[in-house]
Formats: C-alpha cells, structure tokens, sequence
C-alpha cells in the first residue's frame, strides 16, 4: 500500500514546477499550460484523499476542477488570440500598455 | 512492493514530464509533452480505484484542452518564438518562490491528520460500481453545485466567442 504522504508529496513537487512555470516564463500559452499543471496537481491531491478517506466528495470536487480548467483554458485562449491580434506578440514582458 | 514501484515510476515520469513542460523553447514541445503527463497521471488515478476520473481526464484534458492549446499554438510566429530567450529576466525570482513553496508545504504534510473513513470503502464501491456510486452522489447531494458548473461552461462558451470575434468595421 502506498502511503498518502507519497501522494501528497506528488502533487506538490507538480504544483511547485506549474508556480515555476507561470512565474518564469515569457510566452502566456505556456502560461497558461502552467496554470493547467496546478490544477492538475490539485486533483491528484484531491483524489488520492478522496480513496484513502473513502469518501467520493473530493472526486466530486475534482469533477467541478476539471469543469473550471476547461472553461478557464477556452476564455484563456480567447483573450490570448485577442491580444495576438492587437499587438501580434506572446510574450508578456512586451505587454506594458496599461504601465501597471 | 511492486505497487510501490509502480508508483514510483509513475511519481518521477509526472515530475520529469511536468519539468519538460514548463521548459522547452517550442510550445509545441511542451503540448506534446503534457500529452504524455495527462496520460501518467490517468494512470495514477486508475491506482487510485478512481476510473471514471481517469476516463475523463483522458477525454476532456487530452482530447479537448490540449488540442485547443495545440490550435492557438499554430497562430503563433514560432521561428521569432525559438530565437529569443524563453525565461522572463527576472525568472530566479520565480524559482525561489516556487522551491519556498514546495518546503513549506512538505514540511506541513508531516502535520496532516487523517479524518475517520467515509462509508464509500472499496468493496462498497466494486459492488454498487463507481460510476453508479459518483452519479448518484452527484445528482441528490451536488445537483445544485452541477447546475452552476454547467452555467460556469454556458458561460465560457459565450465569453469565448464575444473576445475572439473580429470587430465588425462600422
């Protein structure tokens, strides 16, 4: 039997790497495949308590998480090919129009 | 033993993969490389006796999100993308903040006190299936929390449209 912790220690090294990720790199669909990663980590979190607490809520939890990411990548997108239009670059260190 | 070893090898290919993700130059790498990690971590959720999430991460991830990345992706000038430098200059920043996450949250795993056991135990489950048993749970107990999921989706289908549609010139 592999002992929760393992689990745990798991998720956190990937939502480690997806803070990593979102923090450090210039180009926003990689970005955005970071915020994917954490999400991702959070649902093995969430199901593996869910098996060792047998109770399915946390399932039902990652259900909703994986209803939310999918929403969040189409808008995500969306606002990503509107920007490429208005100003043709991915990166976000060349996005200081609003000087915030 | 040998569930330790699968783990094992499934634990250090989603940590591997997810690091080849947040670093390659070309996006498209990084598509295809997340490809493979969203089916590792299907398969840690078939150790995890949880298979209808396996199925649908499988079908919603990696049939939906990721070809979605995959077609923004292809609007992109790639040759400009594979020439600049990929971090943002002040990307040791970001490292720090992540590793000090990832000490703080394992040193606090060490505290976690485990809950007493639900009534949904694995027998339970084998007999009344697990499809059965998260459908049933899903419509009485979080009927109302699942309308407002499928509201969140209306919702971003509208949003997608109304940002990537083409002004129309007056």
């Amino acid at each position: 039997m592999v002992p929760l912790s393992w689990y745990m220690t798991l998720s956190i090294a990937v939502f480690a790497i997806g803070v990593f990720g979102f923090l450090s790199r210039k180009n926003i669909i990689i970005m955005f495949m970071s915020i994917e990663l954490m999400l991702n980590a959070v649902n093995i979190n969430l199901i593996s308590l869910s098996h060792y607490l047998q109770d399915l809520r946390g399932q039902i939890l990652a259900f909703f998480v994986i209803a939310v990411a999918a929403s969040e990548a189409a808008i995500g997108l969306a606002i990503v090919i509107a920007l490429f239009r208005n100003k043709a670059t991915a990166h976000v260190d060349e996005m200081n129009e609003m000087k915030g | 033993m040998i569930q330790q070893l699968f783990f094992g090898y499934f634990a250090f290919a989603v940590v591997i993969l997810s690091l080849l993700v947040v670093t390659r130059k070309n996006p498209v790498h990084s598509v295809l490389w997340m490809l493979l990690l969203f089916f590792h971590i299907a398969s840690l959720y078939l150790f995890l006796n949880a298979e209808f999430m396996a199925a649908i991460q499988i079908i919603v991830y990696a049939g939906g999100i990721l070809v979605l990345f995959l077609f923004v992706v292809l609007l992109m000038n790639l040759r400009q993308e594979l020439m600049i430098n990929k971090f943002i200059d002040a990307w040791p920043t970001g490292l720090t903040f992540a590793l000090a996450l990832f000490v703080v949250v394992i040193m606090s795993i060490k505290s976690f006190v485990a809950a007493p056991p639900g009534k949904y135990s694995i027998d339970l489950i084998q007999k009344e299936t697990h499809i059965k048993a998260l459908g049933t749970l899903l419509y009485t107990e979080f009927l109302y929390p699942f309308e407002i999921a499928s509201l969140i989706l209306l919702v971003a289908i509208i949003g997608a449209i109304v940002l990537a549609k083409r002004r129309l010139k007056s």
